[in-house]
């Protein structure tokens, strides 16, 4: 596979609970653990029995077939569902008691499979509500036009433009966000999330609706980000160059259940995860 | 006496809320909107059996006809000029649409109709009825009311149950890109929802303004919001919730305005709609929906 | 496309325009030139605009459609009323443009207290059961202030809820009102009134608070993974827009020598909506000119008086069908992005 050039000769060394964390990151917490994360909607377990740790900067791929939960757990992740089973921990912090506000302050951002960008503001102006936590500056400041008021929007204007060359997208500034073109929305989405300074980024499809030329781009862009950042990014993806290409540890969910866990090369290997994508040989041969 | 008198005429009023609140239970339920306009449909009604009863000297069954065929025509109309054009708008927008089409009624209502309030011909004409050696009194009005209430209650909800428009309504409410996936002509059902809301509209008209004989433009409005109290408190969506909600309402309102202030009546009705939101806003036959992410 | 330079200058130009317009009926007041009608109806203009723009803020800037605003008017108009009977009976405090700041500061404090308890429960609610909520709060607290009555006797103030029999004079009389009070506002305390409104919504607006509130009325659940206390925010715009509502409630309630409680009704409220849609939701400028302009003009036409209602019906709904028909819209878009948009498409072929 050609795509494998963004990728690092990480060695993944084991980590307590079963779990594989890269190497260079054995000296840190891991930035996420899961232990028996699920949730139950009305009796359907959606998601079940999901334990996964992530190192201070791996890349995590979590792949699966349609309505396998992926999405799910990036929902049980940041909240927005809560979890009826299990524990997460964002670098030794208990997330128990966390509402979605509490996570994204605590250290996770994400970007959605379906876009939601703020379309009527801005490209500017989104990359700055990411920033809302970062710089500070009070309501009574900013309607009497303090000092304070001035110091943070000069702040945020120049860190705003320094987030947005990331993707080359710092022209773009005053579009609307709602006018731009699709492959742009993606990216925009992951500067307004990386805004927040998170400790792991979620990405939901990143690649979708980009064509062949645009995720190699991307995907030489997640890897900048996670060395420049020093963050860990987990991402769902069904473009599969994408996912083997820089993906370190990859996770395969199906009927809400890991299935296979391990590198690129062991999944690809992996008879569990070739009938969850294809069916059983014998019904393929039928 | 006076406490069986009260809840006898809880009840009554219970029931128009009740028959109110399907036009606005349903109509939620189907097209997803507040239809704000719906009390002054009530209004326009009773001013058409009013119209038919003083100056055309209709039989009184001829003068519902006549303010139900008016009233279904109007919400067709409503539907198709003001809310259909908006089905992909913001429920702002469509909100706003609806006060503005609650407006038009009222004042075009005045300036047919003038404002000065109109008294209500009595159109029953059977006699009080006396109970426990006349210390009960129960005019007949109450009685109607309440039984069309139970009538209107048990035909809607076999309609809704074994007619294959019934099947559509609950498809559409379900969800209305899979009902038209399906073939189910989805402006035609909304239609048909509004057709139905609207002519029992105009039966809570007559009843209303027969136990309440002052008719005024403004008539429609104050019940209709109180009746989508009702419909939010029984859950929204829900025909036996509107029913339930209805007439726990009026039995409220009556005691209320008995027992605490007549000044306060209105503010303890809009007291119950707000506990009833926060504490449980799905109402009390109504079910939680849960935001696709 | 509206750009942060944009906004400024529109600012800007609203302020200029607002002092100009200032100093004109302020000169023409002087030299006698204006007609009776529209010097008796300054001051009410003035508080309608402030409605509207703090309407505008709820609706426009929130996204929340907020059915009640007239009674956080009620409750600034009888604050600011009874303060100022009370500091002049019981303080002898003559100076009547103090009185009147006292007063209408009261009216905001007191107006935004009430939005808080009201905004508590209801901003969890979303959409159309948070408008009937509001509006049922409006009925309530128009129903409330019909049974309320206030007296001062001396320093003391007495209340009594369903019971007028209060020792000293009465300020506030159930449900006759307000009657005989002392008339101090003005038009110049209007006019800052006025400005201090607009510099208030339009410096919210273009900060990180103002933006925090526009992200949740976008999209809430994006918002809130970027960290935004949504409750937080609507509540910030509601309450301001509850204080301003009371402070233009004191101002109004002190222009006028008697005021019923059924004054401040659901109409009202439906009128500030009006004055809110036909300027342009979320466009604070268009609140000041339409707020403005719908109630000089009423009563210059008053044989149409019947219709007014009317036409402010079909308004509303022509303006909703005309703003969200896609034809329309995409036509608008293009009118005002052509430019732009052939520049950028020029660029892009390059």
């Amino acid at each position: 596979m050609s795509e494998r050039k963004h990728r690092q000769q990480t060695q993944m060394v084991p980590y307590p609970s079963k779990s594989f964390v890269p190497e260079r990151d054995l000296g840190f917490m891991p930035v996420l653990e899961c232990s028996h994360l699920g949730i139950e909607f009305g009796g359907l377990k959606a998601v079940d029995d999901f334990s996964v740790v992530m190192g201070k900067t791996e890349i995590g791929g979590l792949i699966g077939p349609n309505g396998a939960g992926k999405t799910t757990v990036f929902n049980l992740l940041t909240k927005v569902y809560q979890p009826t089973h299990g524990t997460m921990m964002l670098e030794g912090r208990d997330m128990g008691n966390m509402t979605t506000v509490d996570v994204s302050k605590a250290g996770i951002a994400r970007t959605f499979q379906n876009i939601r960008l703020f379309n009527n503001m801005t490209v500017e102006e989104n990359v700055r509500i990411g920033l809302h936590n970062q710089i500070r500056c009070g309501m009574f400041s900013g309607i009497l036009r303090m000092p304070k008021y001035w110091k943070a929007e000069k702040e945020q204007h120049e860190k705003t433009l320094e987030l947005l060359n990331i993707f080359d997208m710092a022209g773009m500034a005053d579009e609307r966000a709602g006018s731009l073109p699709y492959g742009a929305q993606r990216r925009l989405e992951i500067v307004r999330a990386l805004a927040t300074n998170p400790k792991l980024l979620l990405l939901d499809e990143p690649a979708a609706g980009m064509n062949p030329h645009e995720t190699e781009e991307l995907m030489e862009n997640i890897t900048k980000i996670r060395d420049q950042f020093r963050i860990a990014i987990l991402l769902i993806e069904h473009d599969m160059s994408l996912v083997m290409g820089i993906c370190e540890d990859i996770c395969v969910l199906n009927f809400g259940k890991i299935i296979a866990k391990g590198t690129p090369e062991e999944i690809q290997a992996n008879p569990a995860v070739i009938e969850a994508y294809l069916g059983k040989r014998k019904e393929a041969e039928a | 006496m006076v406490f069986l008198s009260n809840l006898v005429n809880g009840i009554s009023l219970g029931s128009i809320y009740a028959i109110i609140a399907l036009g606005y239970t349903m109509v939620y339920g189907i097209a997803k909107m507040l239809n704000f306009a719906h009390g002054d449909v009530i209004m326009v009604g009773a001013y058409i059996v009013f119209c038919a009863a003083q100056y055309w000297n209709l039989p009184p069954v001829l003068c519902v006809i006549a303010a139900m065929l008016v009233c279904t025509l109007l919400g067709i109309t409503i539907e198709k000029l003001a809310y259909k054009p908006l089905r992909q708008a913001t429920g702002l927008a469509v909100l706003i649409t609806a006060i503005g089409m609650s407006y038009l009624l009222q004042n075009t209502a005045l300036l047919i109709w003038g404002a000065n309030p109109k008294v209500f011909p009595s159109l029953f004409a059977l006699d009080t009825i006396w109970l426990f050696n006349g210390q009960l009194a129960i005019k007949p009005e109450t009685l109607i009311t309440i039984a069309a209430n139970i009538v209107i209650m048990t035909a809607l909800t076999l309609f809704i149950a074994k007619t294959k428009t019934g099947k559509a309504m609950r498809c559409v409410s379900e969800d209305r890109g899979a009902a038209e996936l399906m073939g189910i002509n989805v402006n035609r059902t909304i239609s048909v929802t509004f057709a139905i809301g609207s002519a029992l509209a105009a039966i809570a008209g007559l009843l209303l303004c027969s136990s309440y004989p002052q008719l005024m433009p403004t008539t429609g409005s104050m019940p209709g919001i109180k009746a989508f109290t009702a419909a939010v408190f029984g859950g929204i969506g829900s025909i036996p919730g509107a029913m339930l909600g209805g007439v726990l309402l009026g039995v409220i309102e009556i005691f209320g305005k008995a027992y605490i202030s007549t000044e306060l009546g209105d503010a303890i009705v809009f007291a119950v709609l707000i506990i009833v939101l926060l504490v449980r806003p799905t109402g009390l036959l109504g079910k939680p929906i849960r935001e696709k992410v | 496309m509206k750009t942060k330079k944009s906004r400024m200058i529109t600012s800007l130009v609203t302020y200029a325009v607002l002092i100009l317009l200032f100093v004109i009926l302020t000169v023409m007041i002087n030299n006698k030139t204006i007609s009776r009608t529209l010097k008796g109806q300054l001051i009410p203009i003035c508080s309608w605009i402030v409605m509207a723009v703090s309407l505008n803020l709820v609706v426009g800037i929130s996204g929340e459609l907020s059915l009640g605003h007239a009674g956080f008017m009620s409750i600034g108009a009888f604050s600011g009323i009874i303060t100022s009977g009370w500091l002049l009976n019981g303080f002898q405090m003559e100076d009547p443009a103090l009185r009147l700041l006292i007063a209408i500061a009261a009216g905001g404090v007191i107006a935004g207290v009430a939005g808080a308890l009201i905004g508590i429960p209801v901003l969890r609610l979303r959409g159309d059961y948070l408008a009937i909520v509001t509006l049922a709060f409006g009925e309530i607290i128009k129903n409330v202030m019909n049974c309320v009555y206030v007296s001062a006797e001396g320093r003391s103030l007495h209340w009594g809820f369903l019971n007028g029999d209060l020792p000293g004079t009465l300020l506030l009389n159930g449900p006759m009102g307000a009657v005989k009070v002392k008339t101090i506002a003005t038009f110049t305390a209007g006019f800052i009134l006025v400005m201090f409104s607009l510099v208030v919504v339009l410096n919210l607006v273009n900060s990180r608070s103002g933006r925090a509130i526009m992200a949740a009325r976008d999209n809430r659940i994006a918002a809130e993974a970027m960290g935004i206390n949504i409750t937080k925010y609507k509540m910030m715009a509601f309450v301001t827009a509850a204080v301003m509502a009371g402070m233009a409630g004191a101002l109004y309630g002190l222009s006028m020598a008697t005021l019923l409680p059924t004054k401040f009704s659901f109409n009202e409220s439906i009128n500030v909506l009006v004055f809110v849609v036909l300027g342009g939701i979320g466009n604070i400028p268009g609140s000041v000119v339409s707020a403005a302009a719908l109630t000089i003009l009423p009563e210059r036409l008053r044989f149409l008086q019947n219709y007014r209602m009317l036409a402010y019906a079909v308004l509303l709904i022509l303006v909703m069908l005309l703003s969200n028909n896609p034809l329309l819209k995409s036509l608008w878009r293009n009118l005002f992005s052509g430019i732009r948009g052939k520049r950028k498409e020029e660029e892009m072929r390059a």
